[in-house]
């Protein structure tokens, strides 16, 4: 027998928790939308990170996988380490120019569709480190999708910057990674 | 691929060598740091280390900072347990000032000390579970890491890289949440730690997985310039709070746990027996804190004029201490001259300073003796022979930190 | 059974006469320094004496002195004797057109990598290393960072204003 559930809402009688679905024509047996915002809502709730962990941003990933700030309830419960199995590269830490080609080549062997969260002032912008053998910021090399400022962020803020990842994941269109403004992006990094 | 010809070893069935690149982005390797192994089937002959992925050049940084300036870069050094870089800085500084620091800072500076032991052998000790494939382990003391934590965020204000106290004692005096909070660590934490020891200790596969694995004698560790829990394990009792005590650690009554053949299982028991002496001390610690009655008790910090900051109140309304206010905080104040050397025992064994000041604003030079650093070295010895799992094993037991290793 | 720093001092004028010299205890630590081509012959003495049994090396750096001419670069080693817990300094100096030193990995396998870093940074070269290279730093660099006429930053980063970050 279920016990009757309470929700922390007072006085709003038509709200909606959980924003359940995409918008679209529902009937009986069948539901009726554009196919990316399906594709999205499935790619967002699944996403597989790969932790780059180099230094102190990465005990604080550490501690948001662990069961206090748990990842893994917004779908990221397989954290792999190889980049052809993972859709979300997370750079934790310094960057120093000795391990710039290194993320280089992580970041070219992921499948499309891939996102990079650079985690940590360090990873923004070389952070504390302004000395000659830091990256200032690994956006000198790969794309960034989103930052988590922080040195090193609180864990919260690292499940902030995941909710912004998952939001773009799922209102990307399925025609971004194959359109030209993609293409320039990629050529003015050197990739192809 | 091998262009150095690797002689096999008798009785080999391959024909060469497989170089096999253990990377610097690995889940095995915590931290960067890369071996290029040479395999013979599955034995390792021969191991190549490359370091430097995480060089951050600290020590140049350091020449350009004031001293109060310097202790965020030795947060960053080894991350796991921060305060005891802090602390052992601010030791550093007080030692070339002669500052005297009055005792209850020094226990408090032991029982923050003590925390940030526990936290980082927690660290080490559940990943080399996770390495050995029991994750149950690191997800149950993780938890009890987040304790550790709050406890820092009521004293300095911030989790993982600290920069708790300043030179002198501490900012702030500790509130009563920090002690409640402190309270509640050592209540629950002994029976954690307990469970903790019962999932491993005699447990049959990872007994099987790690003793025997990565040993190491005793004179090749001395002579590899181990310190620390490896060092403990391979059987010599050398600790920095035993040997040159600082900060008040001779007033408390400690054991220093040793091992014998220095391989993982012994690394592991012996941190798990520094963790159960750390609470030992931090009891300790805690109880002649609490001793501390009326006036005593709000002493937190030793007067410093040069480098502690004044009140407040005292800067809005008094001379001197707005002029001091002034000239610290734009890092006009010189130091004296002079070279010192202090150690303190980090997690990882002997975290040493060495400071060379002109007189200047910023020392002249700065060089940190970092333990992790040193005894990486030694891998290539300790590995010839064994497998390749058992190589994972052993990085992981010997507590590598990249942001020590590199600096 | 205490060692005191006398009696160190005292003998290691009476094996190296007036070659040992710059005797001060800085913070109570005993420091002297001796010729560069003695420094091997100086860390065996200290290594094998049955009384001083300096046997751990702690640490070994450099130091560069920019206007000392003929003596800028300082090789610096702390020693430790475990047993009778004391611990000295022992510095070599060398000229920075010609920085050759002995190396000390026979006698300490822990100088081997402390050795690759100060080659690192300072450019001492030390004979008879078996692995001299670049440990730290990225294997082109051409140019010796921690000498005081470099600079720390990057030259050639575009996004950070030297005028606004104070330099």
């Amino acid at each position: 027998m279920a016990r009757p559930v309470q929700y922390n809402i007072y006085g709003q009688t038509d709200v909606k928790l959980v924003k359940e679905g995409p918008e679209g024509y529902m009937g009986e047996g069948f539901f009726g939308t554009s196919l990316d915002k399906v594709v999205g809502l499935a790619r967002k709730n699944s996403i597989w990170p790969l932790p780059f962990a180099t230094s102190c941003c990465g005990i604080e990933f550490m501690a948001t996988m662990a069961s206090h700030y748990d990842l893994a309830r917004f779908g990221s419960e397989r954290v792999g380490f190889s980049p052809r199995q993972c859709d979300l590269l997370m750079v934790m830490g310094t960057i120093a120019k000795k391990m710039a080609p290194v993320v280089k080549q992580v970041y070219l062997q992921m499948a499309e569709p891939r996102w990079v969260l650079a985690m940590g002032a360090c990873a923004s912008s070389g952070g504390i480190f302004d000395t000659y053998s830091v990256l200032q910021g690994i956006d000198q090399i790969i794309p960034v999708d989103v930052y988590i400022p922080g040195c090193p962020p609180r864990p919260e803020a690292v499940i902030d910057g995941i909710l912004k990842v998952q939001d773009l994941v799922g209102k990307e269109s399925l025609r971004r990674r194959n359109s030209d403004k993609y293409k320039q992006l990629m050529e003015s990094y050197g990739i192809q | 691929m091998s262009d150095h010809h690797i002689k096999l070893p008798e009785g080999s069935i391959e024909k060469q060598t497989t170089t096999l690149n253990l990377g610097p982005t690995h889940p095995a390797t915590h931290g960067v740091f890369q071996n290029i192994l040479e395999l013979d089937g599955e034995r390792i002959i021969s191991a190549e280390q490359t370091v430097g992925y995480i060089h951050r050049a600290f020590e140049k940084i350091a020449e350009r900072r004031p001293l109060y300036q310097i202790t965020p870069l030795t947060d960053r050094l080894n991350y796991c347990s921060a305060p005891i870089n802090n602390m052992g800085w601010h030791l550093t500084c007080e030692k070339l000032l002669g500052v005297k620091t009055p005792k209850r800072v020094d226990y408090l500076r032991v029982i923050v000390m003590e925390l940030a032991r526990i936290a980082d052998h927690l660290i080490c000790n559940s990943i080399v579970g996770v390495d050995t494939g029991a994750f149950t382990g690191f997800l149950y003391v993780m938890q009890y890491r987040e304790l550790i934590y709050e406890i820092y965020e009521e004293v300095c204000g911030s989790r993982l890289t600290t920069n708790i106290g300043r030179i002198g004692g501490f900012e702030r005096n500790f509130t009563n949440t920090a002690f409640e909070k402190l309270e509640k660590f050592l209540k629950e934490y002994p029976k954690v730690l307990k469970e903790f020891e019962n999932l491993f200790n005699r447990n049959r596969i990872f007994m099987e997985r790690t003793i025997g694995v990565g040993p190491i004698a005793a004179d090749r560790a001395l002579n590899y310039g181990f310190t620390g829990p490896n060092l403990r394990a391979a059987g010599v009792d050398y600790d920095v709070r035993v040997h040159s005590p600082y900060s008040s650690y001779e007033d408390f009554d400690f054991d220093i746990p040793v091992g014998s053949t220095g391989d993982c299982y012994d690394r592991f028991l012996v941190r798990n027996q520094e963790m159960w002496q750390s609470l030992r001390i931090i009891e300790q610690a805690y109880e002649k804190v609490k001793s501390f009655k009326g006036k005593e008790a709000e002493v937190f910090h030793a007067d410093v004029p040069e480098y502690y900051l004044p009140e407040k109140k005292d800067v809005y309304t008094k001379m001197e201490a707005l002029i001091w206010h002034f000239k610290i905080i734009m890092g006009e104040i010189d130091m004296p001259a002079g070279e010192v050397y202090q150690a303190v025992e980090g997690a990882n064994g002997e975290l040493g300073f060495y400071l060379i000041s002109d007189g200047g604003r910023t020392p002249y030079r700065l060089h940190f003796r970092r333990p992790c650093f040193i005894y990486y070295q030694a891998y290539e010895e300790i590995t010839r022979g064994s497998m390749l799992s058992d190589a994972i094993i052993t990085l992981s037991s010997l507590n590598l930190i990249a942001g020590e290793m590199d600096a | 059974m205490s060692l005191s720093n006398d009696t160190i001092k005292q003998r290691l004028i009476e094996k190296f006469g007036d070659q040992v010299g710059h005797f001060e205890e800085p913070y109570g630590m005993l420091t002297f320094e001796a010729p560069k081509d003695l420094n091997l012959k100086v860390l065996q003495f200290l290594y094998d004496d049955e009384e001083l049994a300096f046997r751990f090396l702690t640490d070994l750096q450099a130091v560069h002195y920019p206007d000392n001419k003929g003596r800028e670069l300082a090789v610096v080693y702390h020693l430790h004797n475990l047993v009778a817990n004391v611990r000295i300094r022992f510095k070599v100096f060398t000229d920075i057109n010609q920085p050759d030193v002995y190396s000390a990995t026979a006698l300490f396998a822990a100088a081997n990598w402390m050795e690759r870093e100060t080659y690192d940074f300072y450019g001492v070269n030390f004979v008879g290393h078996p692995n001299l290279k670049r440990i730290l730093n990225v294997d082109e660099m051409d140019y010796f960072p921690m000498r005081k006429e470099f600079p720390l930053e990057e030259q050639t980063r575009v996004d950070k204003d030297d005028e606004m970050f104070g330099r």
